[in-house]
């Protein structure tokens, strides 16, 4: 796996088990795949979680801060720390939004002297959903099940894989469910060519760039391809529905509910 | 060489277009990527990060050291007989090598690969003083002959099909037709012997220079850097400033990364460490050498939050994994030093205003870190390039509208709603494609779908029916 991006500053953060956990549901979740949103809900009750949703919040901020507009970026995350000052425990079911918050929110916020406390708390307390799992809870086992058989492979969102150093923390989620069986796809560590404003600001590179991943989903001869960020599965099926052709991608939440409704009953 | 950096766009695109290319290219770096891979980590993944790790440290520590450790660098090739020169600029170290060769009167040039020469455009500076100037490594033979520019920083002709390089060969060289590539090496080099023996003065790059011994090191393939430093009288090398290292040692371990990362090789099949012209006891070498000290924006460079990207030994290893580069060949970027890394040292040397869309060539998936013999961030330096752009007001207008627009409804939960409200009555709308600038997007893809119920109206209808549930007796 290509991970040697994993961040210092989160490698020793205190244990978040039995503490309250706060749903960055994310933006574009909450907008565009609601439905996903009820199924991190689903999974992280079915694991006696306690959650809630701050209803302040609204976006991380990354499309201004990629974009180049510290400033507007600064604004929209200074409302996400509004909105989760009293949190416990951050989980979100975006590998990119998380890196937001935990690598650059320590950064954007460096001088300031009325957030800047808050920044780094918020930074060392946030979690993508499968590595609160995985690493913060340490269940690999969700004694979930598939109706039926499956293949699954991993397009592995850039920013998880590379920022957080994810990978192993979903394959071993899906692993675990019964009916479930991982597939390597090596294509899955490539970028779909997303890139937040790069998708219409370079949209023919990005275009290109989709088209080489499309294709590799064609060839991964898997029944379902998982991710962990909304953006990309936005972009790779809003391709493959242009495309005319029938493969979808799904979010990793959306699976493990699917296989927590199912689940095998507790001895 | 001039900058057509601010073209990146358009030039993507007819790249994109370009059915060669697009089959050399991926050809090309699917092969580097996955020999680097390989190479790096034959020794296990820990060894591989280790070291790493370890080139990392050693290029930061000399960039650190850089002040002293250029002036023992002077004073130990000084008296190893090196002639030590500093050149400012581009026009100071292309007037120093002209001035050399009248002063040797040096008339037939033989050069070995070399990126800072294509950075200051030696070749036409000699030529416009009567210099006759032949590159000898083979690729950029190709490029030379093709009256091209290298696309990539090691495999200059990465762009180039087998058939397409066949037929530069038979139509200006008359080669006998062959389309076996070991064939066409072979003809090349009988043709080049011939020039290597005539050749007056050599010039040369440099991959390191050792500071405690004055030592210039190069590493080759070809065995033409060999020709080019020995055969002829007088050996110019022209090295950045930058690629000063301290010890034997430190150079000992960057000389394990830079041929795993490059081409994925242990080694490179030769490994040069030039310490001075030929003493009186030697049968040959050159009678003269030069080490010509290029700055050329980079001290520019080492005064600002920038200056790690001068840890670059020049591998290539981030065009081959960049996702980008795989698609746009290396002539898209516009100057000498194309991908990742050239989106970032392009406008640190030439101006950000030269290069303003290649910050933005980049969707910072990282891979370019990842593969990094000494670990630059560069999605970070791209970020922060970004943020430069936009503090100079050098960001398209409608994006700074927009951006606000973003930040003015997304930074308060009231507004954050309202538009999202908005935008799901719009997707009711049936449309093809989005308006203005947006409009890239439905290009390629179908819009994306605003659910008719948000997330937070779900939570809070799940929340109330649980109260309900809750206030039964």
């Amino acid at each position: 796996m290509g991970s040697n991006g994993r961040d210092s500053v989160i490698d020793d953060r205190p244990s978040p088990r039995g503490k309250r956990v706060s749903l960055f549901v994310t933006c574009m979740v909450d907008m565009l795949y609601p439905e996903t949103g009820m199924a991190v809900v689903d999974v992280l009750e079915h694991l006696g979680v306690a959650v809630d949703f701050p209803p302040g919040q609204t976006c991380c901020g990354q499309p201004g801060f990629n974009a180049g507009y510290r400033r507007e970026a600064k604004q929209v995350a200074t409302q996400f720390l509004k909105a989760f000052q009293d949190a416990e425990v951050i989980v979100a079911p975006s590998g990119s939004c998380a890196a937001m918050v935990r690598h650059e929110y320590p950064r954007l916020f460096a001088d300031d002297p009325l957030w800047g406390d808050t920044a780094r708390r918020l930074a060392a307390i946030t979690w993508e959903l499968t590595e609160f799992i995985v690493e913060g809870l340490g269940i690999t086992d969700l004694r979930g099940r598939l109706p039926a058989p499956q293949t699954i492979a991993f397009h592995d969102a850039c920013h998880g894989l590379r920022l957080l150093g994810l990978g192993q923390a979903g394959r071993a989620l899906v692993d675990k469910l019964e009916n479930a069986a991982v597939v390597e796809w090596e294509p899955g560590e490539i970028c779909c060519g997303f890139g937040g404003l790069f998708s219409v600001k370079m949209a023919d590179v990005s275009g290109a760039m989709l088209h080489k991943k499309i294709d590799a989903i064609e060839q991964a001869g898997a029944d379902v391809i998982v991710t962990g960020d909304v953006s990309c599965l936005t972009h790779i099926n809003g391709g493959l529905e242009k495309q005319g052709k029938p493969a979808r991608v799904i979010h990793i939440a959306d699976l493990l509910a699917e296989g927590v409704r199912h689940a095998k009953p507790v001895e | 060489m001039q900058n057509r950096s601010n073209d990146f766009i358009p030039a993507a695109q007819v790249a994109i277009h370009d059915a060669d290319l697009q089959r050399a290219v991926s050809f090309g770096t699917n092969a580097g990527y996955t020999r680097r891979r390989a190479a790096m980590f034959a020794a296990g993944e820990a060894h591989g990060q280790a070291l790493r790790r370890q080139a990392a440290a050693i290029r930061r520590n000399c960039l650190n050291r850089l002040p002293e450790l250029l002036a023992e660098a002077e004073a130990n090739m000084t008296a190893n007989g090196i002639r030590v020169l500093w050149a400012i600029d581009a026009e100071e170290a292309n007037r120093q090598v002209v001035e050399i060769a009248r002063r040797h009167d040096a008339r037939a040039v033989v050069k070995s690969k070399s990126m800072v020469t294509e950075e200051i455009g030696l070749n036409h500076a000699l030529e416009a003083a009567g210099c006759v100037v032949l590159e000898t490594d083979l690729g950029e033979y190709i490029v030379q002959l093709g009256g091209e520019t290298p696309s990539h920083i090691v495999v200059p002709i990465v762009h180039k099909t087998r058939e397409s390089i066949r037929d530069l060969l038979i139509d200006r060289l008359s080669m006998p037709p062959t389309d076996d590539a070991e064939e066409m090496a072979r003809f090349v080099r009988e043709t080049l012997r011939r020039d290597f023996l005539a050749a007056d003065m050599g010039v040369s790059g440099g991959n390191f220079i050792i500071a405690e011994t004055g030592s210039l090191c190069l590493v080759s393939n070809e065995g033409n850097a060999r020709l080019v430093t020995s055969l002829p009288r007088v050996h110019v090398a022209l090295v950045g400033i930058e690629k000063v290292v301290a010890t034997v040692e430190d150079y000992a371990t960057l000389t394990q990364v830079l041929p795993r990362s490059a081409t994925g090789q242990a080694m490179t099949v030769y490994t040069h460490l030039i310490n001075g012209p030929r003493r009186a006891n030697e049968p040959d070498g050159p009678e003269h050498v030069y080490v010509i000290l290029v700055d050329n924006g980079r001290s520019g460079i080492y005064a600002t939050t920038y200056a790690e990207a001068l840890a670059c030994i020049r591998c290539g290893a981030c065009l081959n994994g960049c996702p980008v580069y795989q698609v746009t060949g290396g002539h898209a970027y516009g100057w000498v030093y194309p991908g990742p890394i050239g989106a970032v040292v392009t406008p640190l040397l030439t101006g950000l205003e030269n290069a303003s869309p290649l910050p933005y060539a980049s969707t910072l998936c990282g891979m370019c870190k990842e593969v990094c013999p000494v670990d630059i961030d560069l999605p970070r330096m791209l970020l922060d390039l970004r943020a430069d752009l936009v503090a100079m007001g050098r960001s398209e207008a409608v994006w700074t509208v927009g951006m606000k627009a973003w930040a003015g409804g997304v930074g308060s939960p009231a507004t954050y709603q309202l538009g999202g409200r908005m935008a799901a009555l719009a997707g009711k709308v049936v449309i093809g494609s989005l308006p203005g600038p947006l409009k890239g997007w439905t290009v390629y893809r179908t819009p994306p779908r605003f659910a008719k119920k948000p997330f937070r109206r779900l939570w809070a209808e799940r929340q109330s029916r649980r109260e309900e549930r809750d206030e039964q007796p």
